[in-house]
């Protein structure tokens, strides 16, 4: 409901304003961008300033001809306006090249800069931020969304720049030089713009539906590709090729419904074109021959008669030029609005600048906390939660799916913000450490494990960048990877695919907690890491915890009752509440969702691999 | 790949597209070559127009040309109304049918790659597939529906001004290729420059992009890592490279067309003066008509002509680009389309049957069915034998390898009576999946023999031989459809009943149930909508429907959790009833009570036996089970 409304306000807002908030981006660029402007506006007044000398010669010429003047004379004057022309061409080539290069430097490094601040803005985000879009969404904003309105821009920059020039310069000379057939702009120019206005407008409502529809054609292929074993599998080759035969062919349908559309608009342009032209030849050539010779320096000639064709043609050209960067523009501006929301959006946790930089120990209280995802929902995610866990303590937190276990402990490293009450970490509010030093602290490894593209040890480095070889066998040790990156060729410097593809479950997990205890921390949380390491690794892992950081508050989050057993208490969690405290013992005498979880898995469960 | 083969391919795309709609395409080319026309019209009218404006001049007044210049009115509106019809019919026609071609390409590839051998899957990047079907044809759909039409008119329009330059004045129709010329080696300089750029340009971009994405999924672990920082500045890294190879691609582009323009507008000024020069000294020249001299008029009517020229070239330089990126493009499609699809010479058929009163097996209708048979047709005497159906298979001595050269599997042997479990343990890479991707026929094997119900399955169709063996993998691959959708994959002739009560033996009643829309709930390909294990449950009921008398299960507990597990299991405990059951798990517990446990290693099956047996011979797979090696 939140995010429609907003959804909604944001584009309700003006075009400019949003405009104005990506322009931010412009910073260095500016120069570039206002000298690619200059460079144009030169480069297009050259582009109709040439023609008109052009004709001029001709018109001369012809003048020389009928007086049948010697040919030096002639000679003369093509000399004359040829250096004219000659110099023009050279503006027009310096600023032509000039405007290619500074408008390239300033659409690419706006660009470049937009990206670097959408990715800043991005990392910025809090999780009730990155929850609010979701990854694919973010995704989608820096890739697609960015390309275009990069599209937009470059489009802008040279044609909307250019357009408005050559339409007013034509306009006024064709005018200046014709009063009378200049009138003739007075049906062309409406019949135009009447065509295409609308559409524009069709199409380019036609097209943000389409394009939708054909993300989704791209899904069906891309399910295709990926689950080709079950299509295989199925023998559903054939109703899979109907499926996608009917999504195509509605695709086709739409798009030659706006492609037909638009192929309308140039035959327009050649409709007012032609009729402007046959007025202008006829009309003025009768002038011309109704009209004394002896006048004909001062009123319609020739020459001025194919600078008014062309004239006419700039302008109508221009008019259609304007309304195709209209068109994308127009097309660019939901990207906009989708680029525009991230870099509005305020993270909602900030840093306290006279934030405390040190945290003293290990000591969690959590004081009447409650906790919510959304402000307006129903339902706190986390209610009236009081626990006081002591430095060094080893917490297991056990729960079925939606008891909110990963919420509670997200709270301490300030991944969220209680709603209410207050957590305390080594007797001080969370709010009032420093995020980057709270977060370093309080080392968690999180239930979606991800590595990143590069080697083992760049992955293991997030934890310390400047953790030596042996630090970071030390850790893997504790974590139980030393042994199969040791077999590994290349060892600590495999390399990892990106998210880690090419190494197993269990082997991430490893990695990954790891990773966490290379940072030091004060506390430890590991939320569900080890569920695909074997059972009998997974005690290694916590003996290896006990013994190696006795002072470090371990808590860990598991949906098997092995993985809390030996811990100095157990929470056990029910939908947002905590439903009992205490150890495995104790539990299993007064707990009757513990009994529940543990009966059922010494079922089932009870044989991994041992 | 050779350029002259890249060249080839463009032509065959370009000759598919015409010659798929003939009729069509004739008329397009007719009205392109009418509204190109139409448009060169415009200055000879002009300069027929003014020569008679001249002539009222020289005394013979609006009376004199009065009729000259109606005629040439008429003849100029008819021109022009010939030219706009002809474009409006070919831009019609060109809308049309290049959006008709890109749907029948479309589905040409879609139908292609579903006949492809699984082989290609895995040896072809599933994004680089998907960016043929997205990017590479939407380089071709530019290149039908724009460059071909503006190239044909800029050419028609080019010839012609060319002709009628000649007409005039060869000597300056020399001067204009000499220009023409420049521009063309432009073209080569700047324009390739640009085009290279652009194509490093798509590289940089997909490795921002892929970094952007990893970086996204993982966002949640940078932000509890306080890497903010760091990211930030790869992200610049990766940004700053994009904005260096972009602007040099983007230089060189725009550069282009000025230096065109300004050859154009030089070659002009060149022109006037030189035929000015040439007029002055009385030079004679040669025409398409005879030696003349050049006069004055000559000149005047050939500037335009020059103007014109020029323009064409440059427009059709403009188009060098998405030719270029079309040529990129349709090579990929090609690739694509030139894949050989799987081969299929089996001739045993899966058919409904029933018993006859003589207790043999024939064939009958969908109503009175009762069973499912094999129908073996032998060419040698042509009878027909019927085999019922159950789902018995037996492997003999089977080697296979993926390349040629390089075995994978050794001498697999072991059989599967109707109903029986046969479990497969061993390290990644031992020959697990290896195992089940020859029994569906994913790959043919090198050596030995397969039977399934004591046919060769070599005999069998694959699709009637797939469509026997039920398959739950652990990425669970849904489909966008619903739910119910999602279930009847397994059969398409299933009813919603038969659905449901699928569902409910896999277990996944429960949960579909509590969904707002049940039933129908509408879940994309990806499954985003539901959790793993829920999705797993899917895959699960979707196998159960399809009532296939073999089931192969890879894996497929081995994402979720241990709570969604036992529901799974559950589900799983209850389609393995009654059937020949392959299992591959993680979970040694889960393999327990199979028939046979076959533990591979490097290819080989190295021992096999009861759960029990093997853990009395004390090797392998007791080491397993009690931990001494793990399984990763």
């Amino acid at each position: 409901m939140t995010s429609n409304a907003t959804l909604k306000e944001v584009s309700k807002l003006g075009f400019f304003k949003k405009a104005k908030v990506l322009l931010r981006s412009l910073r260095e660029y500016k120069k570039e961008s206002i000298l690619s402007i200059i460079f144009i506006i030169i480069e297009t007044l050259m582009e109709c300033i040439i023609p008109l000398v052009m004709s001029m010669l001709i018109n001369q010429m012809t003048e020389l001809q009928i007086k049948q003047v010697p040919a030096s004379e002639v000679l003369n004057l093509v000399l004359i306006y040829g250096a004219i022309l000659l110099a023009l061409a050279i503006v027009s080539f310096g600023a032509g090249i000039a405007a290619g290069v500074v408008s390239a430097k300033a659409s690419v490094g706006f660009v470049r800069n937009l990206r670097v601040d959408l990715f800043k803005k991005i990392t910025s985000f809090s999780f009730k931020n990155i929850d609010k879009f979701s990854a694919s969404s973010l995704i989608t904003r820096q890739t697609t969304d960015i390309g275009n309105i990069w599209m937009a821009f470059q489009l802008c920059i040279r044609i909307v720049v250019r357009a408005p020039i050559m339409f007013v310069f034509s306009f006024i000379m064709a005018v200046i030089m014709a009063p009378q057939l200049s009138r003739v702009f007075a049906i062309s120019i409406p019949i135009l713009v009447a065509v295409l206005i609308p559409i524009i407008i069709i199409a380019n409502r036609k097209f943000q539906v389409l394009f939708d529809r054909y993300d989704e054609l791209n899904e069906v292929v891309n399910e295709n590709v990926r689950g080709i074993r079950v299509v295989k599998t199925y023998a559903r080759e054939d109703y899979e090729k109907e499926r996608f035969g009917k999504r195509s062919e509605e695709m086709r349908k739409g798009f030659t419904f706006v492609e037909r559309l638009l192929a309308i608009t140039n035959p327009t342009i050649q409709v007012t074109m032609y009729l402007s032209m046959c007025i202008f030849i006829f009309v003025g050539s009768y002038i011309m021959i109704t009209n004394d010779v002896s006048q004909m320096e001062y009123g319609l000639n020739t020459g001025k008669l194919s600078a008014l064709i062309t004239y006419s043609a700039q302008v109508l050209s221009s008019l259609s030029m304007v309304s195709f960067s209209l068109f994308m523009i127009m097309m660019a501006v939901p990207c906009m609005n989708r680029v525009y929301e991230v870099l509005v959006e305020e993270p909602t946790i900030k840093s306290n600048p006279t934030a405390l930089k040190t945290v003293e120990n290990g000591d969690i209280v959590f004081d009447n906390v409650s906790f919510k995802y959304k402000p307006d929902a129903e339902k706190f995610a986390l209610s009236n939660v009081n626990i006081h866990i002591k430095s060094g303590e080893t917490i297991g937190i056990i729960g079925g799916t939606g008891s909110s276990k990963s919420t509670l402990v997200n709270l301490i490293s300030r991944f969220y913000d209680a709603s209410e009450g207050t957590v305390y970490l080594a007797g001080h509010d969370v709010r009032d450490y420093d995020v980057k030093v709270l977060r370093d602290n309080v080392s968690m490894v999180l239930q979606k494990n991800v590595l990143f593209g590069g080697t083992i040890a760049s992955n293991l480095r997030w934890g310390n960048i400047n953790a030596t070889y042996e630090e970071m066998k030390e850790a893997c040790k504790i974590s139980q990877a030393d042994s199969f990156i040791s077999q590994l060729k290349d060892g600590y410097d495999s390399v990892v695919e990106q998210g880690g593809v090419n190494f197993s479950g269990g082997q991430k997990q490893r990695l990954c907690i790891a990773r966490a205890l290379l940072k030091k921390p004060k506390v430890l949380i590991l939320d569900d890491s080890t569920s695909a390491v074997d059972t009998k690794t997974d005690a290694f892992i916590r003996k290896g915890l006990k013994e190696s950081m006795p002072g470090v508050t371990k808590i860990i989050i598991a949906q098997r009752v092995n993985s809390v057993m030996d811990a100095d208490r157990i929470i056990v969690m029910d939908n947002g509440e905590i439903s009992g405290i205490g150890t495995h013992d104790e539990l299993l005498k007064n707990n009757a969702i513990y009994q529940e979880v543990y009966n059922i898995q010494s079922k089932i469960g009870g044989a991994n691999n041992e | 790949m050779n350029k002259n083969k890249k060249n080839h391919v463009l032509l065959r795309t370009i000759g598919d597209y015409l010659k798929s709609h003939p009729v069509a395409m004739t008329i397009a080319a007719i009205c392109i070559l009418l509204n190109a026309l139409g448009a060169i019209f415009a200055p000879i009218s002009l300069s027929t127009v003014i020569n008679l404006v001249m002539e009222s001049f020289n005394g013979l007044g609006w009376e004199g040309v009065k009729d000259a210049f109606f005629n040439q009115l008429i003849i100029l509106i008819c021109a022009y109304l010939l030219s706009i019809t002809g474009g409006v019919i070919y831009s019609q026609i060109t809308a049309k049918y290049a959006q008709t071609y890109m749907h029948e390409l479309r589905c040409r590839m879609f139908n292609h790659l579903q006949d492809l051998p699984i082989s290609y899957f895995d040896r072809h990047d599933k994004g680089l597939i998907m960016s043929t079907f997205t990017n590479d044809i939407d380089t071709i759909r530019q290149l039908l529906a724009q460059s071909i039409s503006t190239i044909a008119i800029c050419s028609i329009s080019f010839m012609a001004s060319f002709f009628v330059m000649l007409s005039s004045s060869v000597l300056l129709t020399l001067i204009v290729i000499v220009g023409a010329c420049f521009m063309v080696l432009n073209v080569k300089l700047t324009g390739s420059r640009s085009a290279r750029n652009f194509m490093i340009q798509q590289k940089v971009i997909a490795d921002e992009e892929g970094y952007i994405e990893e970086m996204m999924n993982g966002l949640k672990v940078v932000k509890s890592f306080t890497h903010e920082e760091e990211s930030t500045k790869d992200c610049t890294k990766y940004c700053d490279e994009l904005r260096n190879v972009s602007t040099k691609a983007n230089k060189f582009a725009n550069i282009l067309m000025p230096i065109m323009g300004n050859i154009g507008n030089i070659l002009y000024i060149l022109v006037a003066f030189v035929g000015t020069v040439l007029f002055a000294l009385n030079i004679k020249d040669l025409t398409l008509t005879g030696i003349q001299t050049i006069t004055i008029g000559v000149v005047v009517s050939f500037l335009p002509m020059v103007r014109q020229f020029t323009n064409n070239v440059a427009e059709t330089s403009n188009q060098v680009n998405s030719v270029a990126m079309a040529i990129g493009g349709t090579t990929r499609v090609y690739e694509l389309l030139d894949e050989q699809p799987e081969v299929d010479n089996g001739y045993v058929t899966l058919v409904m049957g029933k018993y006859d009163k003589d207790g043999n097996i024939v064939e009958c209708g969908r109503k009175e069915h009762t069973l499912w048979a094999w129908k073996h047709p032998h060419t040698a005497d042509g009878s027909i034998t019927y085999t019922l159906l159950q789902g018995d298979i037996r492997m003999f001595d089977v080697d296979f390898g993926y390349v040629k050269d390089k075995i994978v599997l050794h001498d697999v042997s072991l059989y599967a009576k109707p109903g029986q479990k046969i479990a497969f343990v061993g390290a990644t890479g031992a020959g697990k999946t290896t195992i089940t991707n020859l029994i569906n026929r994913f790959y043919d094997i090198a050596d030995g023999k397969i039977r399934y119900d004591g046919i060769n399955i070599n005999k069998i169709k694959k699709k009637d031989l797939r469509r026997s063996l039920g398959m739950v993998l652990q990425d669970t691959n849904l489909f966008s459809g619903t739910i119910m959708d999602n279930i009847r994959y397994g059969r398409l002739d299933a009813t919603d009943e038969e659905c449901i009560e699928a569902a409910k033996l896999a277990n996944a009643d429960s949960f579909i149930s509590r969904l707002p829309q049940g039933y129908n709930t509408y879940i994309k390909g990806n499954g985003s909508s539901i959790s793993q294990g829920q999705a797993q449950l899917l895959s699960i009921a979707r196998a159960a429907v399809s009532q296939c008398p073999v089931l192969i299960l890879d894996e497929a507990t081995s994402s979720i959790d241990t709570r969604t597990e036992a529901i799974v299991l559950k589900g799983m405990e209850n389609l393995m009833h009654g059937k020949t059951v392959f299992l591959i798990a993680h979970r040694l517990s889960t393999i327990k009570d199979a028939q046979a446990i076959m533990v591979l290693e490097h290819g080989r099956i190295i021992e096999r036996g009861t759960h029990e047996q093997l853990i009395e011979q004390h090797g392998y797979y007791y080491q397993l089970y009690t931990g001494v090696f793990e399984l990763e």
